[in-house]
């Protein structure tokens, strides 16, 4: 750790800073050990820490289910095979609720996404300083445990989606179909570019919506973690102030981890609806 | 913070996940589920078929009781009745052979007794001749008294 971490500034930008890689200004590739040479790295660099997370994350719980998965059997289900069922079941149900079309890759995919996106948020509630505690006694500089807390994991799925509502409109309307439907609607042929203007904002505003909400959501929990924390880093000693910062930081990291609980899952649930509800848009004639 | 390569890696990465829980989790899971509801219905259907099967057994069962009860009560009856037929039948026949055998003995009487008196008669009409012929003290010509004999014996 350097020596910003020991004011509250620091400490904030600490926490909000991921471990990227890329290329460092004197031209060799390596970790940024500093916010501005991370920023310095332009495009064409990785955060490590989201992607190593996600990464695990996700391959953590596909293993969980393909376990499942290759014993299931319509038998009695032991515990794990009942859990993932009622899972698939839940989702399942939630994209019968909202998918009119017939589409076999919609399933896994809100399944995907709904368990991808929960574990990832999950993680804001493990305790905020252990993990980059570790892993700077490991000499690892940054590492931002909640990949969804960065940008680039929550657009990189909205991405993932976008292409399918685009891919998904241009098959099943053909691409006349989408065309006109970006063109000709509401206003008519003759008010195309104001037609253009409203459905493309329409479209555009699906993905960056998505990744903002979700992005928004965990940033700031993550943010009022990072406060609540600070106040028991005001810590000077043995007097009445200290012991009741440090009490309230006890208390309140209870309450909003509870309250987070509720959070985390419901933005998991959202992700997943309006993924949902943007390819059932997509599949659909009108809208 | 800033948006980098990583957006690409997750976009991958994203795809990746989905094309594998489509392949390799979805599928099986939600044959089990299926197959489950079927073994669940089916379950139901034979418990259900399996009902109405013990209803109709049990109401066959009573048809049957029902039945064999009736035919037993008419066999009784039947035996009942041919019984008493027999027993008239044998009474009948017992009476007729009786009568039968009450004529034949009445009719064997009246000829020993016809023939006792033909006899007797006979004997009577001899006595009778010995009689008169020893009242006389002479001979009587039967063939001349014959006329007065039969007439004699048939008085008698």
């Amino acid at each position: 750790m350097s020596s910003e971490v020991h004011t509250s500034a620091g400490y904030i930008k600490h926490h909000l800073q991921n471990l990227t890689y890329g290329q460092l200004p004197d031209g060799t590739w390596g970790i940024a050990h500093s916010a501005e040479e991370a920023k310095a790295m332009g495009f064409w660099a990785l955060n490590l820490d989201t992607f190593i997370m996600s990464l695990l994350l996700g391959a953590a719980f596909m293993f969980m289910f393909r376990s499942v998965a290759k014993s299931a059997a319509s038998g009695i289900p032991g515990g794990m095979q009942n859990f993932c069922e009622w899972a698939l079941e839940f989702i399942d149900n939630s994209v019968r609720g909202s998918f009119s079309g017939k589409n076999n890759m919609v399933g896994p995919l809100a399944l995907t996404i709904f368990f991808w996106v929960l574990t990832m948020n999950l993680m804001d509630l493990l305790p905020i300083d252990y993990v980059p505690l570790l892993m700077s006694a490991l000499g690892v500089p940054f590492f931002k445990i909640v990949p969804s807390t960065d940008p680039n994991a929550t657009f990189g799925m909205a991405i993932g989606v976008f292409l399918l509502v685009l891919y998904y409109s241009v098959k099943m309307k053909g691409l006349g179909g989408f065309v006109g439907e970006l063109t000709l609607q509401p206003f008519g042929k003759w008010g195309m570019p104001v037609n253009l203007l409203l459905e493309g904002v329409n479209l555009i505003a699906k993905p960056i919506s998505l990744a903002l909400r979700l992005f928004g959501n965990m940033y700031a929990g993550e943010m009022i973690f990072i406060l609540i924390a600070l106040m028991g880093g005001a810590w000077a000693g043995l007097s009445v102030g200290s012991a009741t910062l440090y009490g309230s930081q006890i208390l309140l990291s209870l309450g909003w981890a509870i309250f987070h609980i509720l959070i985390v899952t419901l933005q998991a649930f959202i992700f997943m609806t309006l993924t949902v509800v943007y390819l059932d848009m997509a599949h659909q004639e009108h809208h | 913070m800033n948006i980098n390569a990583t957006l690409l890696a997750q976009t991958i990465m994203f795809a990746l996940f989905v094309w594998f829980c489509m392949k390799f989790v979805w599928p099986p899971i939600m044959a089990a589920l299926e197959q489950r509801k079927k073994q669940i219905a089916d379950g139901l259907a034979d418990a259900e078929r399996a009902k109405h099967d013990l209803e109709l057994a049990a109401k066959r069962s009573a048809e049957i009781l029902r039945e064999a009860k009736e035919k037993a009560g008419e066999i009784i009856v039947n035996a009942e009745k041919r019984a008493s037929e027999i027993i008239e039948a044998d009474k009948a026949k017992a009476k007729i052979e009786g009568e039968r055998i009450l004529a034949g003995a009445k009719a064997e009487i009246d000829q020993e007794v016809f023939r006792a008196k033909e006899q007797l008669r006979t004997q009577v009409s001899a006595i009778a001749l010995a009689g008169a012929s020893k009242i006389l003290g002479r001979e009587i010509d039967a063939k001349a008294h014959n006329d007065l004999l039969d007439k004699l014996v048939a008085e008698i």
